[in-house]
């Protein structure tokens, strides 16, 4: 970790911090135009074109148009924690990226002054990303509960059981990778990964885990169940209206490039050049480092809009049981095999890659074992379908016979009274 | 008075207004949202005081993970939103008296413990996860594996709490 | 701890950023009042005085509260763990097993107890 950090002019730490601030509006702006020109050409259709070349300026311009829009103050809604819970949702969006790795110590044009293009370090600087991120679902809760609307209610609740649940799965598959770093300074990580190799190769299962987990803790489909249209309208933010909107949206396109960036510096070697180009003289120096860190973390953001563009939704009852019984032992399990590993490794100076193969094998028999089917609940009887369940007409489900109505005296199969 | 110091009285007394206006407040969510500003006030003053690690574990646990769970229980109970939901009950006396044993006892213990100590800022070792293990891992090895009992027992507890009498 | 300092300042310039924008969004909006418009949105129907149920949610999400603060707190004696795995053995690893198992225990008896069910 670099002596630089905090120790800077007062200068270099404001302009680094509006930098900061920038490049996240203008790559949220360039996401959003991103997203929907990528799903757009996945449906064969063209996307925004108008706007600016390619239709670049087009979310600039749905930002303007917000903010010129009627803000709309609910009948039920709670008069503080209303207009606080975006304010809530925003100011820890970007906080993360304060120990975000742009890239090496650089020179700042036009002046001798040394630093490296990441705002702040600190030794616990991963726990600190997750601990404000935390933060965040106090924004949708309280943003859902304050709009005094049964959506937006159960829009809250839903989104933060959702982030609290695959939160476990992603602190633990970042285990591993402390494990091999040595350390949860994220400039230091990257450092050892540079030594060592990418932690996306000897940790592939923690990967996977990590990939999986941060689409559902930002909310992206297949895993939006918070806001899915069919069921819930717009899930927390129902209600609100405008720039508080925006807000919110904002906030949710930074935590998605958030995860996007966290995983390239835990996973995919940070700003450090892919190898091919490292082999460049100065590939790694300057301000290129910039290009390669941005270029794997946009490599992530479509990696959401193609989810996106391919997955249907999932169930919340199968969302959630995915989350809690599948990620969550399989993680734990890793974060065991990666222990006896490392230590092998440290003690004996054992071949990596035979143990590699050991874990590897562990690893594809767990996966077995979680697709054996569980254990059904004794059989109970299926109920005969019910031509008007509930005083509609409803027609069979595949494979049934309908039965006369309910109330008719049939039921000739020993149903119990219920 | 240096800077620290000042920012560190600062803290303390967020922290205590804070706190003040938990008990107070007339809305239970209102409390809740003010328990939030109290622990992020309590985690400001441990950044304050070099304990890096503590200060985002105080962040990550206590707001992050102890408050939401707050907040759904008072969701799950009786309408929580209307005025007066947190006002008097008929066991203020008796909490009174606990909470201010409490602050006694442990009161006591800190002064017994570290009445009179002085610690030089300039020599301050920061508490980091390094180190943080050592002590865990090596000098303080059985609480550590006692503590994962009472995680077991929690939720046992929780368990059987919420699912009395659906068997 | 010097190093807080900027995040401070990036505090500082997000949150006059939030701020500003909710207060500035009356301005630049038009106000034109309508009964139906400040009514909370139910897809049209008549909407329900309040949030369903009286605002109540289901003791289901409690639980998965209390199972987040138990594997959180698992985590954050995970993260030194690992930091210091190197120098702490075999010993180290025993300690950590023993501690997951303990935990796991939990795990599987809230998973029997149907606690993880969402049907």
């Amino acid at each position: 970790m670099s002596e630089l950090f905090g120790n800077e002019a007062w200068w270099v730490i404001i302009l680094k911090a509006l930098l900061v601030f920038v490049v996240l509006v203008v790559f949220t702006l360039f996401n959003i135009w991103f997203e929907r020109r990528v799903v757009a050409r996945m449906q064969h259709r063209v996307g925004p074109n108008v706007w600016g070349p390619f239709g670049l300026l087009q979310s600039l311009a749905d930002g303007v148009k917000l903010a010129l829009k009627e803000e709309i103050f609910p009948k039920h809604a709670h008069k503080v924690v209303y207009f606080i819970a975006p304010v809530i949702a925003t100011i820890p969006a970007f906080l993360a990226w304060a120990v975000i790795p742009f890239g090496p110590e650089v020179t700042i044009p036009f002046t001798d002054t040394v630093t490296p293009l990441q705002l702040t370090d600190m030794p616990v600087a991963v726990l600190y990303i997750l601990a404000v991120t935390s933060i965040g679902v106090y924004g949708i809760v309280l943003g859902g509960w304050a709009s005094g609307s049964t959506y937006s209610l159960l829009g809250g609740v839903r989104s933060s059981a959702q982030m609290i649940s695959y939160e476990v799965a992603m602190g633990l598959s970042l285990v591993a990778v402390f494990i091999y770093a040595g350390s949860m300074s994220t400039s230091e990580i990257v450092a050892a990964q540079a030594e060592d190799t990418w932690f996306a190769l000897p940790l592939l299962p923690s990967f996977i885990i990590y990939m999986i987990a941060m689409v559902g803790e930002t909310n992206r489909a297949p895993f939006d169940l918070p806001e899915a249209e069919g069921e819930l309208v717009g899930g927390f933010h129902t209600e609100y209206s405008s720039l508080k909107f925006a807000l919110f949206f904002l906030a949710e396109y930074i935590n998605m490039v958030t995860v996007s960036a966290l995983a390239t510096t835990m996973f995919l070697g940070g700003w450090r050049a892919p190898w091919g180009i490292s082999q460049i003289d100065g590939a790694n120096e300057g301000y290129w480092p910039v290009l390669w860190f941005l270029g794997k973390t946009l490599l992530f953001v479509f990696l959401f809009i193609w989810l996106r563009g391919s997955l249907p939704r999932l169930r919340y009852d199968q969302f959630m049981k995915f989350g809690w019984k599948v990620l969550i032992p399989a993680s734990l399990a890793w974060i065991v095999v990666v222990c006896v590993m490392r230590r092998l490794i440290i003690d004996d100076d054992l071949d990596p890659t035979k143990i590699l193969v050991v874990a590897g094998v562990l690893v594809v028999a767990l996966l077995v074992v979680q697709f054996i089917p569980e254990r059904r609940t004794p059989a109970v009887e299926a109920p005969e379908p019910d031509a008007f369940a509930g005083g509609f007409p409803v027609p069979p489900m595949p494979g049934k016979q309908p039965v006369a109505p309910s109330g008719a005296p049939v039921a000739p199969s020993g149903e119990k009274e219920a | 008075m240096t800077a620290v110091t000042v920012v560190f009285a600062a803290m303390g007394l967020v922290a205590l207004v804070s706190a003040f206006l938990v008990v107070t407040s007339d809305q239970i969510i209102h409390a809740a949202l003010w328990l939030v500003v109290t622990l992020g006030a309590v985690a400001g003053l441990y950044v304050l005081l070099a304990a890096e690690l503590v200060a985002w574990v105080q962040v990550l646990i206590y707001m992050g993970s102890v408050v939401v769970l707050l907040l759904f229980a008072l969701m799950l109970t009786r309408t929580p939103t209307g005025p007066g939901s947190a006002t008097v009950t008929r066991n203020q006396p008796l909490a009174t008296v606990v909470a201010g044993a409490t602050t006694v006892a442990l009161g006591a213990v800190m002064w017994a413990g570290f009445g009179g100590e002085v610690i030089d800022e300039d020599e301050v070792r920061v508490g980091t996860a390094a180190r943080l293990g050592d002590a865990i891992f090596r000098t303080w090895v059985l609480p550590f594996e006692v503590l994962s009992v009472v995680l077991l027992a929690a939720l046992v507890g929780a368990i059987v709490l919420t699912r009395r009498g659906e068997r | 701890m010097t190093e807080y300092t900027p995040v401070l300042v990036l505090a500082a310039i997000s949150g006059a950023f939030a701020v500003f924008s909710v207060l500035i969004a009356p301005l630049t909006g038009p106000k034109r009042y309508n009964r139906a418009k400040v009514d909370s949105y139910e897809c049209g129907i008549e909407p329900t005085p309040q949030a369903a149920g009286g605002g109540r949610v289901p003791v289901k999400y409690f639980i998965t509260a209390m199972l987040f603060i138990v594997f959180d707190v698992e985590i954050i004696f995970l993260y030194p763990f690992a930091v210091e795995f190197d120098l702490l053995g075999w010993f180290g690893i025993v300690e950590m097993l023993l501690f997951i198992a303990t935990v796991f225990v939990a795990y599987v008896y809230v998973w029997r107890r149907g606690g993880l069910e969402w049907d």
